[in-house]
């Protein structure tokens, strides 16, 4: 048997060394590429699509090196994906972050701001980027949340929060001034605003789920 | 149920070893900063700072093996500050598993090297450490805190709240807030100052300077309006653990991780 392989997709935004070191720690005896190269990256049994930056940075890199086409094309594939926190952002069909920037619209809904003035329930400022621990409750069965309990913190760091329009997909809710979807999930994909290779031992359990992960959403 | 506050335990390193001393009881060797990070990881800990305090150019590369040494094994975030003075000095934190550095005296030097870090890596890496004093008050009475380089030695006459606005409008993510007033007396840190700087920037605000026991780290948050709390002597000489720290803020209704 070969030995499988993921791809940790590098478009030049951000460091992926987090990535790939959870990645060792959890997988064993894995090929891991991090990689911008087509060829790489298709051939991979299992694709990470990260990101950190302005999403106008990230679309005008992921567009250069024509990498929407090899995202959607592994999506189209069946191959499992992992999208991660701009990754994710990245999949929507639009973000309002610069001004307004198309994305690769793979998942119908939108990217938005937590905006100036941000305030909780009882009315105290919320600082915004959302950075640190938060609570992810589950909202779907899903095999990535093997061994996690319900409303686990991850760390997140986003100015930006999904909205996805069809509420089938959204598998992971949490709140920071407002319920935003903080996991999605369609078939072979799952999207995640948070940072699992930053997030502790249920950062490094999910990404070993995904490793394990047959691409069959279903648990 | 919302966003956790923050627990940082701080390393002062030199060349490779943890100073200041850290004395853990069931570790052998208590200057490994690797060894230290692993334990405070393992006992909890929501992110790990870095101070690197070392002068020479070989004991940095010491430091860049350091951070990649941690990185490959402690997977919370890790911010390095000290000696970031160029574009080069944070990729090379990055590359090495940084997740964030610290810039302090070369922003002070050069404003606009923020600008041009948060443009190239991103705000969300960007951590603006702010040394403070306060000083003699303002002409109407209102105290007033300046921006001390060189240890507390060196004024500047930049004041305090003022930067931290001009240094988030240049995009820093973060802002690393220490009292030098404070900073090893263990009174508790400066809580006034803490809540003006907290409400005038959007970004979170991390406390330093002055943790004695728990309750200022409770006071951190609930009257220095603190986004996270760091501290170093109280966890390194083991007279409380990080767990035993969030639990009794969690008791004091402080939302943590626990």
């Amino acid at each position: 048997m070969t030995t499988p392989s993921v791809a940790v997709i590098d478009y030049g935004m951000g460091n992926l060394h987090s990535v790939a070191s959870a990645l060792a720690k959890v997988g064993g005896d894995l090929d891991i590429r991090v990689t911008d190269d087509r060829a790489q990256i298709i051939s991979a049994d299992r694709i990470i699509f990260p990101g950190v930056g302005a999403i106008r940075d990230c679309m005008g890199e992921i567009r250069r090196l024509k990498l929407d086409d090899v995202v959607s094309h592994c999506i189209a594939a069946g191959k499992p994906v992992l999208a991660v926190c701009v990754g994710m952002q990245a999949l929507m069909s639009h973000s309002e972050e610069n001004g307004g920037v198309d994305c690769i619209d793979s998942i119908a809904g939108h990217v938005r701001f937590f905006g100036e003035n941000h305030k909780d329930a009882d009315g105290n400022k919320l600082k915004v980027p959302h950075m640190g621990w938060n609570n992810v409750f589950q909202k779907k069965a899903h095999p990535l949340w093997k061994g996690i309990a319900d409303g686990s913190r991850f760390y997140f760091v986003h100015s930006y929060f999904v909205q996805a329009e069809d509420q089938r997909l959204v598998t992971g809710v949490s709140d920071y001034g407002r319920e935003f979807h903080s996991v999605l999930s369609r078939d072979n994909v799952f999207a995640a605003q948070f940072h699992p290779e930053k997030s502790g031992d249920a950062g490094l359990q999910l990404l070993k789920n995904f490793l394990n992960w047959n691409g069959e959403p279903s648990p | 149920m919302a966003l956790a506050k923050r627990i940082i335990p701080c390393l002062d390193v030199d060349n490779g070893r943890v100073v200041k001393g850290v004395n853990f009881v069931d570790i052998r060797d208590a200057g490994d900063p690797v060894e230290i990070a692993r334990r405070y990881n393992d006992q909890g800990a929501d992110e790990i700072t870095f101070l690197d305090i070392t002068a020479t150019h070989e004991g940095r590369d010491t430091t860049v093996h350091t951070v990649e040494q941690i990185a490959s094994e402690v997977f919370i975030p890790l911010t390095v500050g000290g000696g970031i003075r160029e574009l080069k000095d944070i990729r090379n934190m990055l590359n090495a598993g940084a997740d964030k550095v610290g810039i302090n005296s070369a922003a002070i030097k050069n404003p606009e090297f923020v600008k041009a870090a948060a443009d190239k890596f991103g705000s969300q890496c960007i951590v603006i450490a702010i040394d403070a004093k306060q000083v003699e008050p303002n002409a109407d009475g209102t105290p007033r805190w300046e921006i001390f380089t060189h240890g507390g030695r060196r004024a500047t006459g930049i004041d305090a709240i003022d930067w931290a606005v001009r240094m988030v409008n240049f995009g820093a993510g973060e802002i690393l807030l220490t009292s030098m007033d404070r900073d090893g007396t263990k009174n508790g840190f400066d809580n006034d100052l803490t809540s003006r700087i907290s409400k005038a920037v959007p970004v979170p605000v991390i406390a330093s300077g002055g943790v004695g026991n728990l309750d200022h780290l409770v006071e951190g948050v609930t009257k220095g309006l603190a986004d996270a709390v760091l501290a170093a002597s109280i966890f390194h000489f083991g007279e409380y653990t990080v767990p035993e720290a969030k639990q009794y803020m969690a008791e004091r209704g402080i939302e943590m991780r626990l």
